[in-house]
């Protein structure tokens, strides 16, 4: 049951409709001089890159296994079942762990503010829930970003590049880097040209398994290491224990 | 000079340390006033700079002493080391008290800090870090607390916390181990960001591996510069003893980082020149081949100053190392450099300070070492004899 959206660069004209749509939505502050601005900040959830004739969006992931929801201390950030990843910004308490932790380094910061929040596409989970498509879907001109089923859009991105794969780079970029992700990309060159981390050094497994590795073993090790510990404090005072029985003995005290 | 009738001498370091702690309230005013992005270098592609790195990543683990010696002289009965407990805790509740302080600043929302308690997120490495720390740090304010009930006689409380003093001591290791090694965990979840010179799945281990060392050298380098600063006499046979411990904790941390790069294939690139690597050089110089090869000579291990020395460059080499994990490994990926702001250097600057003011001031007024407040100790004596070394006066501390 779970949503994402296709963002199919050979259909997009980089109109910017999708970056106007975002920022009305999320009540951001857009003008010319912010529709030239080429990276995503925290007055910017999705910005479209130009590059030659080729262009591509970017936008938060929103993956299946996110980073930054595992990486929070106070788990302010959380998938939900139908694909968004959200922030409560309440429980944030703004330590930027998920900033370091994001492969794809997505979430921004109100450097300026003096309560500051961090900021990224969240997926519009309230359009979503509503069974309505993300504001930058419902505004695109030519359906380059398309939102629909996960699974269905998977195929179709399948489909597309089998019907023409002179026009595609042979990948669909979110499929299954660290572990699929609710955003799906195609391209005509590859991801990298645009600041996309390669999908070989990104890697299938999803990032929160290399912390789970560790962390899962705590419960286990922490009786484990405190019984260790209090055995070892127990036999190192035991040892005067059993010196003054020696001397006990010595001294006839003990027959 | 005379302040309110009182009497203030007007030394060198005196005046530094008022310089550094006005500069300090000013970038601290920064802080709170413009923000974070007014008073540091951080920014959208370095979130965390040198307050992460240094007064968290290395704050902590120069504050490892502290486990480091309890654990030496109650876990494993090692009686000649117990003049340098009470010094260590006191570095240890310092440096983890002043390590919330660094988080008071860094922390976007230090006003919901308390969140930590009520919100969990086990999955998260900083979650356990968090919790570890504050933990230990109620632990260590336990371990310190007979220092001032003794001071105030206060008989009744002193026989409570020692009481409660095997407990303090197991779980203060326990928590040690956990979060010096969560520290390390908070980078596994970055394989493709963090340079392979420093990622790798044994961080954890390497974090635990190099407190000890550190909380060793640290030992060393703070019994010999209170004996200086303070006119003390210097516990010569028992740093002689740390020397020995720091040189094996030296060779097994060098040990598992050279099998790291072994198993990775890494060892011809690591000494391929390029910019992470000439950092890499620097920090494993001074971490591993000054040290170890200073401490190899008897002549050097049985000198205060080639002790003294092989530590600094100990921790040097181990903050340099952090360093590099919070910082030099993650410019790659970013595609630029960070270099900290001069406000954002005399936050920590001046939190070091404080340190320094502390335990010159809790010296002074609670028995740290051995024989009550040093007004009454000899001047340094470094030629003490193992065998005379007076009998701790106090039992369990």
């Amino acid at each position: 049951m779970s949503k994402a959206l296709l963002y199919d660069s050979t259909l997009c004209i980089g109109c910017k409709m999708c970056e106007k749509g975002c920022a009305e939505h999320n009540g951001l502050p857009y003008d010319d001089s912010i529709a030239a601005e080429s990276k995503q900040s925290e007055h910017k959830f999705t910005v479209v890159l130009t590059e030659n004739d080729h262009f591509m969006r970017k936008l938060c992931m929103n993956c299946d296994e996110p980073a930054c929801a595992s990486a929070c201390p106070v788990g302010a950030f959380h998938k939900t079942a139908l694909g968004p990843v959200v922030y409560d910004v309440w429980k944030c308490i703004g330590c930027r762990y998920c900033m370091v932790a994001c492969a794809f380094g997505v979430p921004k910061y109100e450097w300026g503010a003096l309560n500051p929040r961090v900021r990224k596409c969240i997926m519009c989970p309230d359009l979503v829930q509503r069974g309505e498509q993300t504001a930058c879907a419902a505004i695109c001109p030519t359906g380059a970003t398309k939102f629909g089923e996960r699974d269905a859009l998977i195929q179709e991105a399948q489909d597309r590049i089998n019907q023409n794969p002179s026009n595609y780079y042979p990948h669909i970029y979110g499929k299954e880097e660290v572990g699929g992700t609710s955003v799906l990309l195609l391209s005509a060159v590859p991801f990298e040209q645009f600041g996309y981390p390669s999908p070989e050094k990104l890697g299938t497994r999803p990032l929160p398994q290399y912390t789970g590795a560790v962390m899962n073993r705590i419960p286990d090790f922490v009786p484990l290491w405190a019984v260790i510990l209090g055995g070892i404090y127990w036999l190192a005072n035991r040892k005067n224990e059993v010196a003054e029985a020696e001397a006990m003995e010595k001294h006839g005290g003990v027959a | 000079m005379k302040i309110m009738n009182v009497n203030i001498k007007v030394t060198f370091w005196r005046v530094l340390f008022v310089i550094i702690m006005i500069l300090g309230l000013y970038s601290a005013y920064i802080r709170y006033f413009k923000g974070l992005g007014a008073v540091s270098n951080l920014s959208d592609q370095f979130p965390w700079g040198v307050w992460i790195g240094f007064d968290i990543l290395c704050g902590v683990m120069l504050a490892a002493g502290g486990f480091c010696i309890s654990a030496a002289v109650y876990l494993f009965n090692i009686e000649r080391l117990h003049c340098i407990v009470r010094p260590t805790i006191l570095t240890a509740f310092l440096g983890y008290s002043l390590f919330i302080v660094g988080l008071l600043v860094d922390l976007g929302r230090p006003w919901y800090m308390w969140h930590l308690i009520i919100y969990w997120n086990p999955h998260s490495a900083l979650f356990e870090v968090g919790w570890c720390v504050m933990l230990y740090t109620t632990v260590l304010l336990f371990e310190f607390l007979p220092n001032v009930l003794e001071r105030f006689q206060l008989t009744w409380a002193l026989k409570i916390v020692k009481a409660m003093m095997p407990v303090l001591i197991v779980l203060g290791v326990l928590l040690s181990t956990l979060h010096q090694s969560s520290l390390g965990s908070l980078f596994l979840i970055m394989p493709s960001k963090l340079h392979p010179f420093w990622y790798t799945p044994a961080l954890p281990f390497f974090f635990f591996g190099s407190a000890i060392a550190v909380g060793l050298a640290m030992t060393i380098f703070e019994s010999t510069q209170s004996a200086k600063a303070f006119g003390r006499h210097l516990e010569f046979s028992v740093i002689v003893e740390l020397g020995g411990a720091l040189l094996v904790a030296l060779w097994v941390n060098a040990l598992l980082r050279f099998l790291d790069y072994y198993h990775r294939d890494m060892l011809a690139k690591i000494l391929q020149p390029s910019y992470e690597a000439y950092f890499l050089w620097l920090e494993l110089l001074l971490a591993f081949v000054i040290p170890i090869t200073m401490l190899s000579f008897k002549k050097i291990r049985l000198s205060p100053n080639g002790l003294y020395l092989a530590s600094l460059s100990t921790i040097l080499g181990f903050v340099a190392n952090r360093l590099n994990i919070a910082t030099t490994g993650l410019e790659g990926w970013v595609g630029h450099h960070y270099v900290p702001k001069w406000s954002e250097l005399m936050i920590t600057v001046s939190i070091i300070a404080t340190g320094f003011f502390l335990f010159a001031i809790a010296v002074k007024y609670l028995p740290i070492f051995e024989h009550g407040p040093v007004a009454a100790e000899p001047v340094l004596e470094p030629k003490t004899i193992r065998g005379e070394m007076p009998k701790p006066s106090h039992a369990a501390t």
